[in-house]
C-alpha cells in the first residue's frame, strides 16, 4: 500500500482559502550521494492537523521534516507551505529562492529541535524575544512582554531570568517551543523533541504539545512516543528506508495495517517498552 | 654596584616609550583582529580562488618571522610607493602579523558554533547578518576568548622589533638609555620589568573577561536538580 493523499486536486498558489493544504509534498526524493534517503513522498498536511512521522531511525523522517522548511535541500518533486513552493522559485523550475524568501516563508513555519538549540547566552526571555526584534521588528519592550506571555503559556513564566543552563531539559524544550509559538506560525515541525529527554520530563513537553494541538496549531511530529502518536495525531505516516509504508488515521495504521513492516516496527516497540 | 637611579632618571623617556609600546600594541591587536574577522568571514563564503587566496596569505605570515615582515613593509614598501612612518609601519605590521593568527582563532570559534544554534536562529525566519551578530559571535567569544588573550600576551612582545625600523617604543628608548650609560644590566632588569608588567595586566584582564563572557555557563546543573538553588537564589 502506498501513501494516500486527501486531496485529489494539486495545489496551486492561486487556490483560495481551506482549500489549500497547509503542507503538500508531492513526489519529493533527495539523496546523499548515491544513497537514496527520500523516495517519491506524497504527503498532505491540512490546516489544524496533527501528523505524526514514525519510523525506525535511518528511515528519513528528519529529513522529511527537514525538508519542508529547508534547512535540508531536497532534489525531486514538490513541497509547498500554503500553496507557496518551498525553496525553489515557482517560475523558473529548479532556481533556488533568495534568501530574502527563503526567510519570509520560514517565518511562518516554527521548528522544535530534539537538542532544543536554545541560545545559551540569552535567558529564556531573551530567547523568546529575539526573533521578535530581529524578524518582527517589535521594539524591545513589546517584545519582551510578548514573550512572557508565551513563557506563562507553557508554564514557564517563573524561569523567565534563568539562563538554559540552569533549566531542565524539559523546561529548555519548553522555552523553545515558546519561541516558536512567539512568532505565531502557520505550522509546527517537531523533530524529536522528546528524545533527548529523561523519561520523567517527557510528560510536561507532550502536555505542551497537546494544547497547542487543541488550540488548532497545525502540526508536523517525528516521533518515538507512540502513545502520543496514538492520542494526538490525525494522521501517522510511517516511513521506511525512504517511503510511506502506511499512512492513515493511527488506527489504520496502529491496528489494521496488514504492512509488514509497520507491525514489526510495533512488535519491537511493544518489546522494548514492557517489563 | 647596580645603578637604579638611572632608571629615575631616564624615567620619561622609558614612560614615554613605554606608552609608544602600548599605543602600537593596542592599535596593532585591534586591525589585527578586525582584519582576521574579515579574513575568517570571507574564507567562509563558497568561492574557492578567494580562500585559496587568503589561505596563502595566511601561510606566508605565519611562516615568516615578524622582523622580515617588517623589513618589507617599511624598507620594500617606498619601491612600490608606499612611503610610511616608522610608528605607522610598525602598526600596521603588527596588525598583518596578528591578523594571521587571529583569523585562524576565529575560524576555529567559528566552526565551534554549535550547528543547532545557528539552525534555530534560521528558522525562525532571522537574517545572516542577525545570527551572525547575535548568535555566532557571542558563541564564537567564549570559545575564543582564552586564545585571543593569549595571542595579545605574544603581541605585546613582539612589540620590541619594532625599534629596529626606529619606532621610539620601550625597546628603543631603553636601547638608547644602555648606549649613554653603559649600564646594560638595569636596563635590561628594567625592561624585563615593563614587559612582564604589561602582560601580566592583559592576562588578568584576559581572565576578568573569561570570567565575564562566560558567566551564563556557570552554576550549570544537570537537568533538574538546579531548580532548588535557583528558587533559594532569587
Amino acid at each position: 500500500m502506498t501513501a494516500v493523499s486527501q486531496t485529489a486536486t494539486p495545489p496551486r498558489a492561486t487556490v483560495q482559502g481551506d482549500a489549500v493544504p497547509m503542507v503538500s509534498i508531492r513526489g519529493v526524493g533527495k539523496s546523499f550521494g548515491t544513497n537514496e534517503v527520500l523516495r517519491d513522498i506524497d504527503l498532505t498536511v491540512n490546516k489544524s492537523e496533527v501528523v505524526c512521522l514514525i519510523g525506525p531511525s535511518g528511515s528519513g523522517k528528519s529529513t522529511l521534516l527537514r525538508c519542508i522548511n529547508f534547512l535540508e535541500v531536497y532534489d525531486r518533486g514538490e513541497i509547498r507551505i500554503e500553496g507557496k513552493l518551498v525553496g525553489y522559485s515557482d517560475e523558473t523550475p529548479r532556481r533556488r529562492l533568495s534568501n530574502r524568501d527563503l526567510r519570509s516563508l520560514r517565518r511562518n513555519v516554527g521548528m522544535v529541535f530534539q537538542q532544543f538549540n536554545l541560545w545559551p547566552h540569552m535567558t529564556a526571555l531573551e530567547n523568546v524575544a529575539e526573533a521578535l526584534v530581529q524578524v518582527r521588528g517589535m521594539d524591545k519592550a513589546a517584545a519582551a512582554a510578548h514573550a512572557r506571555r508565551m513563557l506563562d503559556r507553557v508554564g514557564l513564566a517563573a524561569k523567565a531570568d534563568a539562563y538554559p543552563a540552569r533549566l531542565s531539559g524539559g523546561q529548555q524544550q519548553r522555552v523553545a517551543i515558546a519561541r516558536v509559538i512567539a512568532m505565531e506560525p502557520h505550522l509546527m515541525l517537531f523533530d524529536e523533541p522528546t528524545s533527548a529527554l529523561d523519561p520523567e520530563l517527557v510528560g510536561e513537553v507532550l502536555q505542551v504539545m497537546r494544547d497547542l494541538a487543541a488550540d488548532g496549531m497545525t502540526m508536523v511530529v517525528v516521533t518515538h512516543e507512540m502513545g502520543f502518536a496514538a492520542n494526538v495525531a490525525d494522521k501517522v505516516a510511517f516511513l521506511d528506508r525512504g517511503r510511506i509504508a502506511a499512512f492513515g488515521t493511527p488506527r489504520e495504521v496502529f491496528h489494521e495495517s496488514t504492512e509488514p513492516r509497520v507491525q514489526q516496527f510495533l512488535q519491537t516497540y511493544h518489546e522494548r517498552n514492557s517489563f | 654596584m647596580l645603578d637604579f637611579a638611572l632608571l629615575v632618571q631616564y624615567g620619561p623617556a622609558l614612560l614615554r616609550g613605554f606608552g609608544v609600546t602600548i599605543l602600537c600594541w593596542g592599535a596593532g591587536c585591534l586591525i589585527g583582529m578586525a582584519l582576521g574577522f574579515v579574513l575568517m568571514l570571507l574564507r567562509q563564503l563558497p568561492v574557492k580562488p578567494l580562500r585559496w587566496i587568503i589561505r596563502a596569505y595566511i601561510e606566508v605570515i605565519r611562516g615568516t618571522p615578524f622582523l622580515i615582515q617588517l623589513f618589507l613593509l617599511y624598507s620594500g614598501g617606498p619601491s612600490i610607493g608606499l612611503r610610511l612612518e616608522a610608528t605607522t609601519a610598525g602598526i600596521l605590521g603588527l596588525g598583518i602579523y596578528g591578523s594571521a593568527y587571529f583569523a585562524e582563532i576565529f575560524r576555529a570559534g567559528y566552526q565551534a558554533v554549535p550547528k543547532g544554534q545557528v539552525e534555530a536562529a534560521l528558522s525562525l525566519g532571522m537574517s545572516y547578518g542577525s545570527i551572525l551578530r547575535r548568535v555566532i559571535v557571542p558563541a564564537m567569544l567564549v570559545s575564543t576568548i582564552p586564545a585571543i588573550v593569549n595571542m595579545m600576551a605574544i603581541l605585546t612582545k613582539e612589540t620590541v622589533v619594532l625599534s629596529i625600523i626606529t619606532v621610539p617604543e620601550l625597546m628603543y628608548e631603553m636601547q638608547t638609555m644602555a648606549a649613554e650609560t653603559f649600564a646594560t644590566f638595569e636596563t635590561i632588569l628594567g625592561m624585563a620589568l615593563f614587559y612582564w608588567l604589561l602582560v601580566e595586566v592583559v592576562s588578568r584582564l584576559g581572565r576578568r573577561l573569561e570570567a565575564r563572557a562566560t558567566r551564563f555557563l556557570t552554576h550549570a546543573s544537570p537537568q533538574g536538580s538546579s531548580s532548588e538553588t535557583a528558587t533559594a537564589r532569587a
